[in-house]
């Protein structure tokens, strides 16, 4: 479970990027973040994964309060959560495949381990034959999938996507969402922003609409009409 | 939990050598430019080793005689000989005998019968006996020339030749001195800037590689797992830069030493080049080690603050 309690965030002087945000996203649930550019929606992603902090109320992952883990206490708790966003942030000098295996490498996994789950992941986002391709060499929807097969590939819990599918093309964006829709079945929380509304009205889940830095909207079926 | 840490050592050193690789030109400017901060240093070093060795040679050469009057005993001599080797200041004092100033003398002049005949003519030996004294530094034969002045010695002492050299010393001195200080803050500028062009240039590589950075803490990498193949790249960077300066280094060496040996006699960089090699080539290797892991840790401190 994830709970945001009174989040506020405040660029000095007085630029209010969030305004006293609840929100409860229970386990397992598909939650699409909605709201025009601007709204807040990356700032509370950045939150839950320890990018920025809080200037005001608490973020709470399972039973851990991410704002109260230090520097050294963050790596651990970020291996729990994938992340995706918009500019893939690939590291350019690592293979897709290295990419890939660089996450799990960082947690400590046993080589064997890695020489098995990367080919696994990579055929589930359908690069098996890109593995030894640089990113500058893949195309934008094949880079992204490169970023959802570096996501998940810890079995994470919680996936945050965070505008996936930005910069692709409509084909390349209903891959990207069956992939998350995919991954959500088999049992992740997904929180995916996004200001696609014709994404968001064919999913069909619960969406949550922000404006100004505010929650404006919680529909549990919604659609995201402008 | 070692092999955990032997796994993360080998992942890191891995990846060290093959972002060294990946990233050639980068690598390649990296130690270019370290290349010349290495070579100018170690230039600077042998030129220091080369004006020490000029200093030096200059200040051997200067020496203080005392004459002792005709009367003087030889034993008495050599009391005063034993008393002065007993001063700190005191380097080395020789005993020339009377005979001895006399074979010397007819030695040089041998050529010169006028002299030759005069001496004959005269019957018995003219010249004093007297003592070489040279002092640990230059400074000292002032205090050195009063102790023989004193008129403990009055009855014995004929002259100190300190006096008539005085002021030649003082101001061979004085150049030392300026010499030596110039020289040195001339070095530690030179390598101070030298170290500051390395350092950016490494500042530079990190600053294009911050979104990186920031990706690796965001995959949920730790410091140390991000900072170790950066540590890698700069010892790798350190020791090819100082392997290139010294290939670079030695045929010049080589080529410039015997110029140089023709225009201060003996000296002979590249064998003091061959004979330090090992200490040369270990402390240039520390410096570039010590620049690039260090410029790097420096550099990327801020990156890693996400």
């Amino acid at each position: 479970m994830i709970h945001f309690k009174n989040v506020s965030k405040i660029y000095p002087p007085h630029m209010v990027a969030l305004e006293n945000v609840n929100l409860i996203i229970k386990s397992k649930e598909f939650v699409s973040l909605v709201g025009s550019s601007g709204a807040g929606k990356s700032t509370l992603l950045r939150m839950l994964i320890g990018e920025e902090a809080p200037s005001m109320g608490e973020i709470i992952v399972g039973d851990v309060s991410i704002n109260s883990l230090n520097h050294k206490e963050m790596p651990y708790m970020r291996r729990k959560i994938g992340t995706v966003f918009q500019d893939y942030k690939l590291l350019p000098t690592k293979t897709a495949y290295e990419n890939i295996a660089f996450a799990m490498e960082v947690a400590g996994k046993d080589d064997s381990e890695i020489k098995e789950d990367v080919p696994q992941v990579l055929s589930l986002v359908g690069l098996e034959d890109k593995a030894n391709q640089f990113p500058y060499q893949l195309s934008g929807g094949e880079r992204q999938r490169v970023a959802i097969g570096r996501a998940l590939v810890h079995r994470p819990d919680i996936l945050v996507a965070d505008e996936p599918t930005g910069n692709l093309d409509p084909v390349n964006t209903w891959e990207v969402v069956n992939l998350l829709l995919k991954l959500n079945e088999l049992g992740a929380t997904v929180i995916l922003a996004t200001h696609d509304n014709s994404i968001v009205n064919n999913l069909e889940r619960r969406v949550v609409l922000m404006e100004k830095g505010k929650v404006v909207k919680d529909d549990a079926k919604g659609k995201y009409l402008i | 939990m070692k092999e955990k840490i032997i796994t993360a050592l080998n992942r890191v050193t891995k990846s060290g050598l093959n972002s060294f690789w990946r990233n050639k030109w980068v690598s390649t400017a990296t130690i270019s430019v370290m290349v010349i901060t290495l070579g100018l240093i170690t230039s600077l070093f042998l030129l220091s080793v080369v004006a020490g060795s000029i200093l030096t040679d200059l200040e051997q050469k200067v020496d203080i005689s005392v004459y002792f009057k005709l009367s003087t005993t030889e034993s008495e001599i050599i009391k005063v000989k034993s008393e002065l080797e007993k001063i700190s200041d005191v380097k080395s004092v020789e005993y020339v005998s009377r005979a001895e100033a006399l074979a010397k003398f007819e030695t040089e002049h041998e050529n010169n019968p006028l002299i030759i005949k005069s001496l004959e003519e005269l019957g018995e030996n003219p010249l004093e006996a007297s003592l070489n004294i040279k002092a640990k530094l230059i400074d000292n034969y002032e205090s050195i020339a009063s102790f023989l002045e004193s008129t403990r010695f009055s009855g014995m002492v004929d002259t100190v030749n300190y006096r008539q050299n005085q002021k030649v010393i003082e101001k061979l001195s004085s150049i030392l001195g300026t010499v030596r200080n110039s020289g040195l803050i001339a070095i530690l500028a030179l390598g101070f800037v030298a170290v500051l062009v390395t350092f950016n240039t490494i500042r530079l590589k990190i600053y294009s590689m911050r979104e990186e950075i920031g990706v690796m803490r965001l995959v949920g990498a730790s410091n140390w797992y991000i900072r170790g193949p950066f540590i890698i790249e700069g010892v790798l960077h350190g020791l090819v830069a100082s392997l290139v300066t010294t290939i670079i280094f030695y045929p010049i060496l080589v080529l410039i030493s015997p110029k140089i040996a023709a225009f201060l006699s003996g000296i002979d960089i590249a064998a003091y080049f061959r004979n330090n090699f090992f200490q040369i080539f270990f402390l240039q290797t520390l410096v570039g080690v010590f620049l690039g892991v260090i410029s790097s840790l420096i550099a990327m401190r801020r990156y890693l603050k996400i």
